[in-house]
């Protein structure tokens, strides 16, 4: 049996490698060490989008229910938590907003434990809460669910490992080169300091902006509290002139 | 403005993103369909097997699909995208057609997107079709690789369909890609 590291040495390594990236996280970071064997070791090749790399996927209300955005409807009853709405914008590089686009969400129950055969953290799971949602952003970019809050969990990458809570987010832009899948954190968290995953991004202004803001107008008297996180994807490469023809 | 920064799909992923039909681009059986398959292997060799790949491609004449639909299929629109977690083996299956050169001359692919547990952002790769080399030794991004890099870009032609396996470390480590934005 391996023994695990202990945090104190996870920090030291996290502390070591501060500042050894841009904005987006290292693929190649030690601390996370399920990361040792999946990180390419070549920088990637610069290529000009081509063909439907120009282009995004098309979902529409074929695709997506509106009640999907709802996570705490899923069930008969009410799941177990603190109730929040989660808005925002996605927008592209130039700051466009990316309209009728798919936003895609999964999470842990209040308790920190996910729906999922392989999360074996000792945390019950609640009957009235599965943690999956989708909407279609509107016209303006904007995006909203209503969930519970998740709770952070633990985690094996070593010695009392726990993740801060965090959603997971799955986005589309206008052309296909923006894909991003990514982690939605919530103000405060005193595990952010701990957390390889979240420390992979090594510049903090960078990390930031996973951090959710809290919104007191967005909270509803008696019913939920409320966050707001805008979410910017890359530049398209598409001119706007090319948007307006159909290929 | 700085994009946000990627962070993994972790190993829960399966709750919100994998859904039925998400990799049967057409029906299995249908006379002009495909199998596009292969493992994501990891840098001791072994299988990967909580990956996702998505595909999205042009439709055999070389059209960009413009319809929705592709969350549930209708059996009969082709939509271009597909999306499929991989087996406890680390592989993958799509069932789908050929797509077409987007422009007269060009080399056709599939635009490829990988995201597993311990890969820190997801990554961009093309999966070329291993017909027409006269095309594809115009094309400025497989001419400027060297012939063993640029052999993991190429699918591999089988009975049924291609064979695309991706490694995400090792000697054969596929190439991924990274897109610059354009200065306008």
């Amino acid at each position: 049996m391996t023994t695990l590291p202990t945090q104190a040495a996870i920090s030291d390594e996290i502390e070591e490698l501060r500042f050894t990236s841009g904005p987006q996280p290292r693929l190649d970071y030690p601390p996370y060490r399920s990361s040792r064997l999946r990180h390419p070791t070549r920088a990637p090749e610069v290529a000009d989008p081509e063909g439907v790399e120009l282009w995004a996927p098309c979902f529409g209300h074929a695709d997506v229910d509106d009640t999907e955005a709802d996570l705490t409807m899923r069930h008969p009853g009410e799941p177990i938590g603190e109730r929040v709405v989660v808005t925002g914008r996605v927008l592209d590089g130039e700051g466009r907003p990316v309209a009728h686009q798919l936003v895609e969400v999964w999470q842990a129950n209040a308790a920190g434990r996910y729906r999922h055969q392989r999360d074996r953290h000792p945390a019950p799971l609640d009957p009235n809460f599965t943690g999956a949602g989708r909407c279609l952003t509107g016209a303006d970019g904007s995006y909203r669910f209503v969930t519970i809050k998740p709770g952070p969990y633990p985690w094996r990458n070593h010695l009392n490992a726990w993740r801060p809570a965090h959603i997971h987010f799955s986005l589309f832009g206008t052309d296909f080169t923006q894909r991003l899948v990514t982690q939605m954190y919530f103000p405060g968290d005193p595990l952010f300091g701990l957390d390889p995953i979240y420390q992979s991004i090594t510049d903090p202004k960078a990390r930031e902006m996973l951090v959710a803001t809290y919104d007191h107008d967005l909270t509803a008297p008696e019913f939920s509290l409320g966050y707001r996180w805008d979410i910017v994807l890359t530049g398209g490469h598409r001119t706007p002139l090319d948007t307006e023809e159909t290929p | 403005m700085t994009a946000a920064p990627g962070q993994t799909v972790g190993p829960f992923f399966h709750l919100g993103l994998p859904y039925d039909g998400g990799n049967e681009l057409v029906p299995p059986g249908r006379p002009d369909a495909i199998r596009l398959h292969g493992r994501i292997v990891d840098g001791a060799g072994a299988g990967v097997p909580d990956a996702m790949v998505e595909i999205w491609q042009a439709d055999p004449s070389g059209a960009v699909c413009r319809t929705p639909g592709s969350l549930r299929r209708d059996g009969w629109t082709f939509t271009g995208f597909g999306r499929a977690a991989t087996d406890a083996d680390g592989r993958y299956w799509f069932t789908t057609l050929e797509p077409g050169p987007t422009e007269p001359g060009r080399p056709p692919f599939f635009a490829v997107t990988v995201f597993a547990r311990g890969l820190l952002d997801g990554l961009f790769t093309r999966a070329y079709l291993p017909g027409d080399p006269a095309a594809r030794a115009a094309d400025p991004l497989l001419a400027a690789l060297a012939p063993e890099r640029r052999e993991t870009l190429i699918a591999v032609p089988e009975e049924n369909g291609l064979r695309f396996d991706i490694h995400l470390q090792g000697d054969r480590e596929t190439v991924f890609l990274a897109f610059p934005r354009r200065v306008s």
